[in-house]
Formats: structure tokens, C-alpha cells, sequence
């Protein structure tokens, strides 16, 4: 911004103070028109909205975990649960299992974007990747780790290309590579799969600093291109990634379907445990399952608590290295290559996983230690595929409704929350948006169900579609704000002047000259939808069935083809979304960010 | 009824730091009044604060009357004040004759619209490029298209917030002389901001400091 | 130019209606309550019931792991949609104790009536926890028609269930029985008991598994080696004692810490499910896998998973069996319909098809010897359902409900932490 300091930003509610000691024009005079009564009130009422499940889920957890459970009979206050579930000879090494898996898939994530957007920054072959990213990033956890693991398993594809001609291997090796009890398995797939995440955030949060400029500068004066982003940009950027990160730590903590096909099943993380737990017919063992699920949240948050001490630590070591003159070292050329080497595989991965599903769907008989399967047969596209329409139906009338619903409300979110967040009350209504993605969500789904049920409509799609919201609107508002608020406040200021009003100015400039953001945001909200596992099997009670429902059952073990063929549709359908998306015409958005 | 723009005892502050003011000035129609002084006077605040869309983190004082009604707790869609501002802002996504006819009163039917459109290409010596895109055309022909569509919204006052700042020199002496005419021919009152002495074309205030000419 | 008058008047109004109807509309439609049928007693004539079941949507939560069960009960409503006007709609859970879990929510918030399931596939744990908090509807099971061809001498499990009384509050549906399979290509003998196991094991290092408790054949694992290696059997058909339990299991952990350590993964991995483990199988990650289903690998043979030179085997001293039921919950909106779906799963027309390998393989709970000729020959003409290998196919009745949460607990504290 220019000279656009002093002037109204996106968004800002259109209300002055009075003069000192001259009252006048009171705001409830103004003609607003109730389209700026409704887009100023909008965020208020959404945060409530948003915050009454969630809060309704969190206490819906934490009662019975202190033996009160509302549909079973009378509270009992007991601290029996607790003592249950920290006296369970599985919780330690749960919990061990978790906190390694949870904050190292997050560092390395974490480190994996850093090095990889440092290194290749500024390079063509990175222009090339960042177009690729979002629709790679779409693929649903679900299926990425089922494809992932026949590709690593000892008698996966990897192996069977080499074997027995190269490796002597006439049966498989017993070797522990998927399902390793320390959960490396698990830590590298969600470490390659978040750390796609990130490097878009990453991008994203460049977009709002002057990046490349600081960086040339830095170059000019001798900075390695890697030392110069780390010391220039990164301080710059890392705070706007920070919510990110914390979403990040909180779903690698609390990861369910990734655990399940990947982590080792004795002893589990603490998120399939509980799961486990609450599927176990017995009052003390749902019990335990409430407290386990009521812990989950208070190790996320301190969890999120830690990591940012560790972060004031690092800067606060990292500080002098700021002003040393060091122009080039060894440490940065390890990043670089973990970050170019990570990307390397995040993609690879899921290209891999994603030809393996596809491998998978048409085979026959296909034994080790065959590459490729003996024989090739639709059958299961054509026999076993019934069920598919209604799978696909559900995924995408939820996936549709849900992006449409959440991006909707982003707008009108943005339209009515001020821009700058100086108000408490905005940063409170910012915090209660974002909980969802750093509250697990096995902590308030549990009580959630409990609300669908009371309201008797749990195991409707309604309710499946409003859990589902809970967690599309955060991520659709993130991928938004930062365009929203990218686009020049003028621009709204200067048809203002012209004489539309706020909802004009909002149909007929801001939202052509953002379309290509709102598409993105949108599909990003499509494909966060068709990849939520828990809140479909929560709210839906079975009665939904979606391709990620079906994925995670089939995908445990049982039959690949069929997992195969309903991976394959879980990945093609967000991707399609995606590339949708990025086929809007641009030209728009990107006048007017170079106008910004 | 006093025609023109009047702002009596207008301030302007930051929290608690004064940044301009007190203020008090009359602005006939056809006339333009330059505002100059340092970075950080409060000369972009002050536009906004006219033309309604200041800050919430700013408070102003004082009041301002347009054509002798007082623009107070107005939205700044139903002030009627064109704003100017040192990039030309036309909508990129629209072309050159859908951005002029964006700013045309919606009361207008469509054929007058249209009208309206022409003649205001006309007048500005830009004949067939209605149907173009802003980025495909020059730095000139945008600076004008921008002022004619500030024009076609039929505006009362004008604020000119550094237009010509961003033009090269020879560019910029066309367009200010020409900017200044259409105002002059229009009749209508506008505040110019500017760091650039030459740009001056009347009464010039410096703010926070005397009213000099 | 596309401007009309008062569009942002008109598209307020249609963004307003746009964000409501977009993410409303196709969801309110799916959450009207349901309207009950008509009231039925368990005990009503059979042409009441039949009549009554007209028109009616029967909701069947039923475990949906298996994309072959899924066919055949879509089958069946296939079949009763044509004959009886009865709709099924397969509800699909992936564990059979969230559905209870959601009944004893309607109990406890008084909704007696209009409920959303109307039959339950269900056995075991879950049906005693079902039918001591009084979820289930009935009794209705002796008044099916088909009841008087179930084998309830033959197949004991049938009437007691995992030695609960069913006491006409849950309809058989179909037998199990822990068997064991193997590829003979591999040229391997397998052991024919639980204690031969070891010596296998040992001289097979790596090649064998069992799913992790608590995954129900995981479970059945540790029940069948409690079964053989317990001095007393008598005493796991009854609630276990807390006093007694380390006693009666110190040969079982003794047998498994001395098995785990020539397991698959040294036993520090364990497939998820027999599913999984059978995957293995076919990845020839291990030599043996274990199922629930005596007919698993004659229909992995038929469905292109194991390879035709698989065999299956029942252990010398016999494995467990049970059988597996449907009930009706006690807030049922079509209980009716339900009764006559019920009745349908025991016809030997039904029973026959899901005993088809091709189909599904699922053993079936009627007396051949109660059967008509017609009847008799549609199962005779069956492609071997029954497990192939000698001795007979010698049942062991499943142990008491407690036994098993208690096993599974233990088992993880041993071997999960």
C-alpha cells in the first residue's frame, strides 16, 4: 500500500469515531442499508455459530471423562476414568509413541518447506512445482498412505522390481518397514504429506512480504540465495505460517487414518487407542475412551505451547547468526538437500501411491513377486463398483455443499471482520474460527455426536455436512485471507466513490477480480472435505458412507482392488476440483495484486 | 446554500497524536486548492476523511459541507466526492467502456448510458478503445480514462490525492492541464494533493502551517 | 453490458438464499423423522406380519468390511423389494457397538419409538450388552417360520451365544469357525494344534501372524490357545473370577511370550485384521492365515486372492464356533418388515446362497436333515463349502462374554505397551 494507510481496508466496519467532546453523527443514523447490517454482523454470528458445536463437542468430551455421562444416567463425578486411562499399561507407550510421531513428523515438515522453498526459490523448475502443489496436495491422506504402503512394504513394489533377480529375495524380506512399532512409517508419510501443505502456505505468505526484493538485496551482498531467504524473508514469513504449523502439530498428534494404515497396531498412537477404546462395549472403557479423548486436546494445546517456546528459543539462538556476516555454511546446504530431497519424495509418493491405486484397481491375481499383476480385469470396476455412485454421490454432494457453504461465509467473514485485527474482539473471533484446526478433532467429535443426537439428526447428512463445516470453513478462510486482504483497499475505495454500495462493490469488483482465489479457496475446501475421515464416521453413524469411509476400512489390510478402485476416485475427484480451479482465468487477480 | 466544499475546524489525530489541523477552508466550485506538506502531515488522511472511508484506528473532528449540507455520517457511496488516487485503479477485469459505464448512476437507462460512455471517450481524445482491456493501454490513456470514469459518476467535489505523481514528465504536463480544465468546465470544487510545486494550479495551503496565496 | 436496476437488491437477496439453499436445502431433506409403522406384537399371526411389513424401510446396520457381504445384502433387498414391498437399506458400520452405543442414547432420552435401525447384525459382547440394558425387541426368533429348520442340536451356538441364552431375541443368521489356511504349493506341512504351533514357529521363524487383539480373530487366536492349553475348560463358560484369572492363563502367556518371538515382525508388528493377514498370505510375507469364515479361502480362490492351490483346516482337537445373529432393537420403526427380513435370511434359498463360495461362503445355521429334497440339492450342488483337510470339522462353543474383554485387556498390557 502506498498512501493507503489512513484509509478504510478491505473489510473495515465503515464507522468513525466522534470528535472529542463533540458528539455527533451517531453510527445507528447512518444509512448502511441492511446488506452492511448484514455483512457487519456476519462474523459475530458465524463465530457463534462455529463456537456452539465446538463447545458443546469439547464439554461433550470432558463430562464423561469425569464420570458424567448424559446419556447413559445421572452424573456420577469420578475421577475414575483418569485413573483408568493413565493406569492403562498401553497409555505410556501410546503416548510416547504419539509426542515422537506427532512433533517429529511436524519438525521435519516444518524443516522439509523451509529448506525446499529456500532452495528453490526464485528457480523455474519451483514455478513449474507450485503449479502441481495444490492439486498433489488434494490427494486424501487415505488413500496416499494406502498407496504408500504397498509401494515400501518389504513385499511392496519397490521390492518386487528388484527381487529375487536383484536382492536374492525368494520371499519377502522380514523386515519391519510399514507398521514399525516406532512409528517411523508414520512419521514419514505425514512428515512429506504436511510438509506439501506448508510450502503452500509458505508461497502464500510470501505473496504478503517483499520476498524477492529483500532477497535480491541480500544476494548484492553476497548471501548465498539459501543463507539470504533464511535471514531475510524466513523471520518475515514464519509468523504468517505459524497457525499453519500448529494445525499441523495438533493433526500429526492426533492422526487417525494415516495411524491406522501406517502406525503400528501394538501398541497404537493414542488417536486410534481411543478409538479402539470407544468401539469396545463396556461403560469404563468409553469412559476411558471420553478421558483419553479429553487428554488429546490439553496435549495438543501444550503441545502448541511448547512448540512455541521452542520457536523463542531458536530465534533467540539464531539471532546473533543474523549479524555474524557469514555469507555461506554448511548448515543450509543439509536443509537444502532435506528440503529438495523431501519435496523430491513427497511427489513422488504420491505419484507413486497414486499409479499403484490405479495399478491396483485392474489387476487379477498379482503375487510375489511380480511386478506387474499376472492378469488384468475390470471386474471390479464393473461388479464390485455398485456401490460406488452412492460413495462418490455422498463425497461430493458433502464436499460441494460444504466449499460452497464455507467460502460463502469466508467472504462474508472477510467482508465484516476488520482487516488489521487491532480489536480484541476480532482476535477472539479469530481464535474461535481457527480452533478447529488445532483442536484434534477426536477430542469435541465425541461430544458432537452427542449434540447431532439430541437434536435427532445424528447419522443425517445435515449433520455430517455441518461437521464437516467446522473444519472446511478454517481451511477455506486461510487459503483466502491473505488474497483478500492482498487486494488493493483502494480499488473497493474507488467504486465506492463511483457510487455502488458495499454489496455491489463486492459482487461486481472484489469478487471477479478475486475469482481465481475464491475457485482455489473453494477447492481446497473440496478436497479437505472428501479427506475427513472421523467427522464422517462420527456424525454419519455408517449412514453416510463416503469414499474416504470406505478407503480407511478397505484400506487397513483387506482387499486392494477394491481399495485400489476407490482410492483412485478419491484422488481424481479433489484433483479435478483443483485443476478446475487453477484453469479460472487469473488475469484478474493478477492486475490487481500487481497494482497492491 | 453555499455552493462548493467547506471544511471548518477539521483535525485529524492518531490515538492521541495530532496529526492535522484545525482546519477551516472553502473550496468554490470549478476550483482547485492544492494541499501540500511533509511525509506523515495527514494530507492522504484528510482525503480519506472527506470522502468517508477514514480509518476506524483515526479520529477526525470538525465538519465538512458539501453545496451547504453536511457530509457527516454520510456513506461514502452517497457522498457523491470523485477520488483520484496516484495509481488510475481501473478495474482490471472489466474493459475500458465497462469501467466508465460502471461509474454512470444507476438510474440511467442503457441506451443514454452507452451515450454517456462515448462522449466521455470523446471529450478525453480516446476514440476506439472502448472495448479494451486497461492493461493493454498507456500510462496516459489510462490516467484519463480514470478521470473521465471519476466524472461519469456525476460527483459533486473531486479529491485528487497525487494523481499525477506516477506519470513521467512530459505526460504529466498534458494530463494536469487537462484534469484542471475539464474541473474548471465542470464547475465542480476539488482538494489536490501533491508534493510537486509545479502541479499547483491556484491556492495552495500547506498543512498544519498558513494559508500562503 | 449486463446492468440491470436494483441489482444489488437482487442479488443480496439471491446470495442470501444462495448460501442457505446451497448448504441447506439437500440436507434438510434427509432429516425428517421417521414415521412408525404399524404396531406389531412379537407374537402376532404371520399374515399380519406380513401385510404390516408392506411399504416398510427396513434400516440394517450391518458390519460392511467386505465387499461380499455388502453384495449379498443387497441381494436380499433386491429379492424382498420384488416379494414383499419391503425396502432395505444397508446402513454401514464398521463396528457393531456404535449402533448399540446410539440405541442406549434413545433409551436414555425416552425415544421408544420412530428409531433408525430396525435389525442388527450382532453377536457376543455386543448382544449381551444389548440385552441386559433391554435394546433388543422380542422375543420374536422361535415365531419365524423358518425357526423350525435351524439345527439348534447340531449347532448349539445357534441358541446360546457365546453362552448367553438368545432367548428368541436374536434370529441366526449364519456359522464361524476359527480355520486355518495355507498355500500346499509352498510345500510346508502346517500345525494341527495350538501346541505344535511352537515347534513350527520355531523352525519357521517369520512365517506366521495372528491380527492384534482385540480385531475379533485376533481374539478368537487367544481364545483357541487358552481353549487347548487351560487344565480346566469348564471354567471359561462361566463369568471369569478376578482371583482366578492370572492362574487359569499362566500356561496361555507362557505359550504366546515363548511363540511371539518367531512370529512375523518378531512379533513387534501385527496385521490389523484377517484381511490384512490374508494379504499377506498372498504377499508371501507369511505361510499361514486364520479366519473366522470356514469357506474364506475357497472364496479368496474364487475371487483371484489366494492362488487355487490353497487349502483350509480345522486344528485336530477342534476350533471355536459361533454364530452370528440379527436382532430387532427395541425402538424399531419396522419391526414388521424386519421380522419378515428375518425370517427371509433363514429360507434355504437365502441360507444356500450365502453359502456359495462364489458369493459369499458364510456357513449355513439349518439342519440339512429338516430340509426338503429340493432344498437339500441346492446345497449339495454347492462348490465345496466346507473346509477341506481331515478329522471332522469338530466345534468348541465359545467362551463366556467377560473372558473375552478381559483376554484382549490383558493381551495388550502384556504385548501392546
Amino acid at each position: 500500500m502506498i498512501t493507503g494507510a489512513a484509509y478504510l481496508s478491505p473489510g473495515r466496519n465503515f464507522r468513525r469515531e466522534p470528535a472529542a467532546g463533540k458528539p455527533r453523527a451517531q453510527p445507528a443514523k447512518r444509512r448502511l442499508g441492511s446488506s452492511g447490517f448484514a455483512l457487519r454482523y456476519f462474523p459475530a454470528g458465524f463465530a457463534i455459530l462455529l463456537a456452539g458445536p465446538i463447545a458443546i463437542g469439547l464439554a461433550g468430551a470432558a463430562l464423561p471423562a469425569f464420570g458424567c455421562h448424559p446419556a447413559l444416567g445421572p452424573c456420577r463425578w469420578s475421577l475414575a476414568p483418569w485413573h483408568a486411562l493413565f493406569g492403562d499399561p498401553g497409555f505410556a507407550p501410546a503416548l510416547r509413541l504419539t509426542l515422537f510421531t506427532g512433533f517429529g513428523a511436524t519438525f521435519a515438515a516444518a524443516a522439509i518447506a523451509i529448506g525446499a522453498v529456500a532452495a528453490l526459490h526464485d528457480t523455474s523448475l519451483f514455478a513449474r512445482i507450485r503449479l502441481w502443489l495444490a492439486p498433489v496436495l488434494a490427494v486424501p491422506f487415505a488413500s496416499f498412505a494406502a498407496g504408500l504402503a504397498f509401494l515400501a512394504a518389504p513385499s511392496g513394489f519397490v521390492a518386487r522390481l528388484f527381487s529375487p533377480w536383484a536382492t536374492g529375495w525368494d520371499t519377502p524380506p522380514d523386515l519391519l518397514i510399514v507398521n514399525d512399532p516406532r512409528g517411523l512409517a508414520l512419521l514419514a508419510a505425514l512428515a512429506l504429506k504436511e510438509s506439501l501443505f506448508l510450502i503452500l502456505m509458505l508461497i502464500a505468505a510470501e505473496g504478503q512480504t517483499q520476498a524477492s526484493g529483500a532477497l535480491r538485496t541480500a544476494r548484492t551482498m553476497g548471501y548465498g540465495t539459501m543463507r539470504g531467504w533464511m535471514l531475510t524473508v524466513l523471520p518475515q514469513v514464519y509468523p504468517q505460517i505459524r497457525l499453519p504449523v500448529y494445525a499441523v502439530l495438533a493433526a500429526s498428534l492426533t492422526s487417525i487414518d494415516a495411524a491406522i494404515v501406517l502406525g503400528p497396531a501394538a501398541p497404537a498412537p493414542l488417536a486410534p487407542l481411543t478409538l479402539a477404546w470407544y468401539g469396545f462395549f463396556e461403560e469404563a472403557s468409553q469412559a476411558k475412551a471420553a478421558a483419553a479423548a479429553f487428554f488429546q486436546l490439553v496435549l495438543a494445546l501444550l503441545a502448541i505451547g511448547l512448540w512455541r517456546v521452542l520457536e523463542l528459543a531458536l530465534t533467540a539462538l539464531a539471532r546473533p547468526i543474523l549479524s555474524c556476516g557469514v555469507r555461506q555454511g554448511f548448515g543450509e546446504k543439509a536443509l537444502a538437500a532435506l528440503g529438495t530431497g523431501g519435496l523430491a519424495a513427497a511427489l513422488a509418493a504420491t505419484a507413486g501411491s497414486a499409479l499403484t491405486l490405479a495399478l491396483w484397481s485392474v489387476s487379477g491375481r498379482w503375487s510375489w513377486p511380480d511386478a506387474l499383476p499376472e492378469t488384468f480385469t475390470l471386474a471390479m470396476w464393473s461388479a464390485d463398483a455398485s456401490a460406488l455412485p452412492t460413495l462418490a454421490g455422498n463425497t461430493l454432494a458433502l464436499a460441494l455443499s460444504t466449499s460452497i457453504a464455507a467460502t460463502l461465509a469466508a467472504v462474508l467473514w472477510l467482508e465484516g471482520a476488520p482487516g488489521s485485527g487491532t480489536a480484541s474482539g476480532t482476535a477472539r473471533r479469530q481464535a474461535i474460527v481457527y480452533l478447529p484446526l488445532l483442536v484434534p478433532q477426536i477430542s469435541f467429535l465425541f461430544g458432537l455426536q452427542y449434540l447431532w443426537n439430541r437434536l435427532w439428526i445424528d447419522g443425517t447428512f445435515l449433520a455430517v455436512a455441518l461437521s464437516h463445516l467446522l473444519i472446511v470453513f478454517p481451511y477455506v478462510l486461510l487459503v483466502l485471507s491473505e488474497p483478500y486482504r492482498a487486494l488493493d483497499p483502494r480499488i473497493a475505495i474507488t467504486a465506492r466513490t463511483l457510487g455502488a454500495g458495499r454489496m455491489r462493490t463486492l459482487l461486481r469488483i472484489k469478487l471477479p477480480l478475486l475469482a481465481r482465489p475464491l475457485a482455489i479457496a473453494a477447492a481446497v475446501g473440496f478436497s479437505v472435505s472428501t479427506s475427513l475421515y472421523l467427522p464422517t464416521v462420527f456424525a454419519g453413524a455408517g449412514r453416510v458412507p463416503t469414499l474416504t469411509t470406505e478407503a480407511v476400512a478397505l484400506a487397513s489390510g483387506a482387499d486392494r482392488r477394491a481399495a485400489g478402485m476407490v482410492g483412485l476416485v478419491l484422488t481424481v475427484l479433489p484433483f479435478l476440483a483443483l485443476l478446475a480451479a487453477l484453469a479460472m482465468p487469473g488475469r484478474g487477480a493478477r492486475r490487481a495484486r500487481s497494482i497492491a | 446554500m453555499k455552493a462548493g466544499l467547506t471544511l471548518s475546524n477539521v483535525t485529524i489525530a492518531i490515538g492521541t497524536r495530532h496529526l492535522a489541523g484545525p482546519l477551516s477552508v472553502h473550496v468554490r466550485p470549478g476550483e482547485t486548492l492544492s494541499l501540500m506538506g511533509p511525509s506523515g502531515s495527514g494530507k492522504s488522511s484528510l482525503i480519506a476523511h472527506v470522502s468517508g472511508v477514514l480509518d476506524p484506528a483515526f479520529t477526525a473532528g470538525g465538519s465538512i459541507m458539501l453545496d451547504g449540507a453536511v457530509l457527516d455520517g454520510v456513506p461514502v457511496e452517497r457522498r457523491r466526492i470523485g477520488v483520484l488516487f496516484q495509481d488510475d485503479l481501473l478495474f482490471a477485469h472489466m474493459t475500458v467502456a465497462e469501467n466508465l459505464a460502471f461509474a454512470v448512476p444507476r438510474a440511467v437507462n442503457r441506451h443514454e448510458r452507452w451515450q454517456r460512455v462515448q462522449a466521455a471517450l470523446h471529450e478525453a481524445e480516446l476514440p476506439g478503445i472502448a472495448a479494451r482491456r486497461p492493461e493493454t493501454l498507456s500510462g496516459g490513456q489510462r490516467a484519463r480514462v480514470a478521470l473521465m470514469r471519476a466524472l461519469l459518476a456525476e460527483p459533486r467535489a473531486l479529491l485528487l490525492d497525487e494523481p499525477f505523481a506516477r506519470l513521467d514528465m512530459a505526460l504529466r504536463e498534458r494530463i494536469r492541464a487537462f484534469t484542471f480544465a475539464t474541473i474548471a468546465s465542470r464547475g465542480i470544487p476539488a482538494l489536490l494533493v501533491t508534493h510537486d510545486r509545479k502541479d499547483v494550479p491556484g491556492r495552495l495551503m500547506e498543512i498544519g502551517g498558513e494559508e500562503l496565496v | 453490458m449486463k446492468d440491470r436496476p436494483a441489482l444489488s437488491d437482487l442479488t443480496r437477496r439471491q446470495t442470501l438464499a444462495g448460501l442457505s439453499i446451497a448448504s441447506m436445502l439437500p440436507l434438510t431433506l434427509s432429516a425428517c423423522a421417521r414415521a412408525d409403522g404399524p404396531d406389531i406384537a412379537p407374537d402376532a399371526p404371520w399374515d399380519e406380519v406380513i401385510a404390516a411389513a408392506r411399504g416398510q424401510t427396513v434400516n440394517w446396520a450391518a458390519w460392511a468390511g467386505d465387499p461380499k457381504i455388502n453384495a449379498y445384502i443387497a441381494w436380499t433387498g433386491a429379492v424382498l423389494r420384488k416379494r414383499f414391498d419391503i425396502a432395505v437399506r444397508h446402513i454401514k458400520t464398521g463396528d457393531t457397538a456404535n449402533t448399540v452405543q446410539t440405541l442406549l442414547a434413545d433409551k436414555a432420552s425416552g425415544r421408544a419409538a420412530g428409531g433408525r435401525t430396525d435389525l442388527v447384525w450382532i453377536n457376543g459382547e455386543n448382544f449381551n450388552a444389548a440385552r441386559k440394558a433391554g435394546l433388543l425387541w422380542g422375543p420374536f426368533a422361535q415365531r419365524l417360520p423358518h425357526w423350525r429348520l435351524v439345527d439348534t442340536e447340531g449347532k448349539p451356538a445357534t441358541v446360546s451365544d457365546f453362552t448367553i441364552p438368545i432367548e428368541g431375541y436374536e434370529s441366526p443368521w449364519g456359522m464361524a469357525q476359527l480355520t486355518f489356511f495355507y498355500d500346499s504349493a509352498r510345500g510346508t506341512m502346517p500345525p494341527r494344534s495350538v501346541p505344535a504351533m511352537l515347534d513350527w514357529a520355531a523352525a519357521h521363524p517369520g512365517r506366521m501372524a495372528y491380527p492384534a487383539p482385540p480385531d475379533f480373530v485376533g481374539i478368537a487366536f487367544v481364545k483357541q490357545a487358552l481353549l487347548e492349553l487351560i487344565t480346566d475348560r469348564s471354567v471359561l463358560y462361566r463369568p471369569f473370577a478376578d482371583a482366578e484369572f492370572a492362574a487359569h492363563t499362566r500356561p496361555l502367556w507362557a505359550f504366546l511370550d515363548a511363540l511371539h518371538p518367531h512370529l512375523w515382525r518378531k512379533g513387534r508388528a501385527y496385521p490389523h485384521d484377517y484381511r490384512a493377514l490374508r494379504q499377506l498370505l498372498e504377499d508371501r510375507e507369511v505361510d499361514i492365515a486364520m479366519s473366522f469364515n470356514p469357506s474364506e479361502a475357497a472364496t479368496a480362490v474364487a475371487g483371484g486372492f489366494l492362488p487355487p492351490s490353497s487349502r483350509s483346516y480345522i486344528l485336530d482337537g477342534g476350533t471355536i464356533q459361533n454364530c452370528h445373529f440379527v436382532a430387532i432393537p427395541f425402538n424399531a420403526a419396522a419391526k414388521a418388515a424386519a421380522m419378515v427380513t428375518a425370517n427371509f435370511l433363514l429360507s434355504p434359498e437365502a441360507q444356500a446362497r450365502k453359502a456359495d463360495t462364489k458369493v459369499w461362503g458364510d456357513p449355513t445355521v439349518l439342519d440339512p436333515a429338516k430340509l426338503s429334497a429340493e432344498d437339500r440339492a441346492r446345497f449339495a450342488a454347492l462348490a465345496a463349502p466346507q473346509p477341506i483337510g481331515g478329522g471332522e470339522a469338530k466345534g468348541l462353543l465359545e467362551p463366556h462374554p467377560s473372558w473375552q474383554v478381559k483376554l484382549a485387556e490383558a493381551w495388550r498390557a502384556r504385548y501392546a505397551s
